[in-house]
């Protein structure tokens, strides 16, 4: 389930971006590869972020995931109610298992992310 | 995908691929570690019944006039005198008191013997076993790589065990099986040792099945066991299981560096046995002066869940490390065993988290009690 509206990374997160915020979070693959998620940890409200930065951590029974914010700026939201019920990220991690929203100060970094086909073709077709 | 083609694998290694098992690697084994989700299968053993293949332990046959005394002198717990379908936990240790492993030894027979020890420990133990082998009265025979071993645990273990066409004629046997008791049955293609242990703190079994028998009674199992809502349970399960009732695993509170009186299993360490095992007189002069280190059970206060060798703070100083941390999903809460410092002040205790000092607190042994009773694992 890749949908074409939406950029991807090589560690298996998306953003959606909608004006000049972005909403970010991780892929079914992702979401599946870790398998049950017990724990979010997301940034305060504010915080600001350079493309790349660790923002939190998702981790299930088994691994740790670190979260990379693929663009730079300011968290304007956080999901709490993915921070308060984690295996919101397995059920619905394109949807209402979203991470953080974020105020983009460059939306031209979203050019340099995956398309839906490039993604798909990245976990391999 | 890793390729895990070069792996050894078990009867049962096929069957986990074609039904959705997610397989890594474990101790040189192609292993399943979860199939439906770890959470799924976790509830699936405390509450119903769940199969386990566990083919890549080590069996070890021990036969002849010597071997019970001479496994006395390898092993921490009493196991010489005691009789045929018991079994002992035990750790063999080094000289200076290391934990090489720890495992269950099986009285068979009067003079048969058999060590079940970790797969990642299989060779080493082997190798230190024979390089302490008598010239004469004491015959080692490795099976591990012919025997399957398939657990079977939860509250209806005993129910869907007795379903098992094979075992049709071992109902009394079953019925008068006590915890850490086994029975041997002629079954399809060879022996069975049917055996009253497991690695979850609930009631079950583990059979030892030659290889040729295992994928047809796993595969009963789970037709017979289906109204009982039977699943197949992998690694990553077992590992929770074992922790919420804080049972030792190798690698993580047990190894070379630490002795069983510091890992919490001197309750299996006779240091007063007649015949002088290895690393005894290292575990006296241990618990003579004081065993340095101990084993705590934790509870997290702040958000975040320890990992292995994450650091445990006490007072902000450095006292020890985590040897196994998880989300409990029986309890609901990040929980963690540490090796610690003995005689913590009492300072508030902390662990550091990815650069973060999270708080916690010290809290009582085990973190779930174990349902089978008697257990010697859960005695302390």
């Amino acid at each position: 389930m890749v949908p074409d509206d939406r950029k991807y990374t090589q560690e298996h997160e998306w953003v959606q971006v909608d004006g000049d915020i972005g909403t970010f979070g991780v892929t079914d693959h992702a979401a599946g590869e870790l398998g049950d998620i017990v724990f979010v940890e997301l940034p305060g409200v504010g915080d600001e972020f350079s493309q790349g930065d660790t923002v939190g951590t998702i981790e299930s029974v088994k691994a740790v995931a670190d979260l990379f914010l693929p663009v730079s700026g300011e968290i304007v939201e956080i999901n709490e109610a993915a921070v308060d019920s984690p295996e919101m990220v397995n059920s619905g991690p394109l949807d209402d298992g979203w991470l953080v929203k974020v105020k983009l100060s460059d939306p031209s970094e979203i050019e340099n992310l995956l398309d839906a086909q490039a993604y798909q073709d990245l976990l391999g077709g | 995908m890793n390729d895990l083609s070069h792996l050894k694998t078990t009867p049962l290694t096929e069957w986990h691929v074609a039904n959705g098992g997610k397989m890594v690697e474990y101790a040189g084994y192609r292993m399943p570690v979860q199939y439906a989700g770890t959470l799924a299968e976790h509830e699936c053993v405390r509450e119903r019944v769940g199969l386990f293949d566990i083919t890549h332990m080590g069996e070890i046959l021990v036969t002849g006039s010597g071997a019970a005394d001479w496994l006395e002198s390898l092993v921490t717990n009493r196991v010489r005198k005691i009789d045929p379908g018991k079994v002992v936990y035990n750790a063999m240790c080094r000289e200076d008191g290391g934990v090489l492993d720890d495992m269950l030894v099986y009285r068979l027979a009067d003079e048969e013997w058999m060590v079940v020890c970790n797969a990642a420990n299989h060779e080493k133990i082997v190798g230190w076993m024979k390089s302490k082998l008598p010239a004469e009265g004491v015959v080692m025979n490795d099976v591990s790589f012919e025997t399957a071993l398939i657990a079977i645990q939860g509250p209806s273990a005993g129910t869907l065990i007795r379903r098992l066409a094979q075992l049709e004629g071992c109902i009394a046997d079953l019925d008068g099986l006590e915890f850490y008791h086994a029975f041997c049955h002629d079954g399809g293609a060879g022996r069975w040792i049917v055996s009253r242990t497991g690695y979850t703190g609930e009631h079950g079994y583990e059979l030892y099945l030659p290889n040729g028998d295992a994928l047809a009674v796993w595969e009963e199992l789970l037709e017979k066991g289906a109204d009982l809502g039977v699943q197949p349970i992998g690694l990553a399960a077992r590992d929770t299981l074992r922790f919420e009732v804080c049972y030792c695993l190798y690698g993580h509170e047990l190894g070379e560096d630490r002795t069983p009186l510091e890992a919490g299993i001197g309750w299996a360490v006779k240091l007063k046995k007649k015949i002088g095992f290895v690393g005894q007189e290292a575990l006296v002069a241990q618990k003579a002066a004081g065993v340095p280190r101990r084993i705590i059970c934790i509870e997290m206060d702040g958000r975040g869940i320890a990992r292995q060798d994450a650091p445990v703070l006490c007072g902000g100083n450095p006292v020890g490390m985590v040897t196994s941390g998880t989300f409990s999903p029986t309890l609901k809460k990040a929980l963690a065993l540490a090796l610690v410092d003995s005689g913590l002040p009492e300072e508030p205790l902390a662990i550091e988290i990815r650069g973060k000092s999270v708080e916690c607190h010290e809290t009582t042994f085990p973190f779930l009690s174990a349902r089978t009773k008697g257990d010697p694992l859960a005695e302390r």
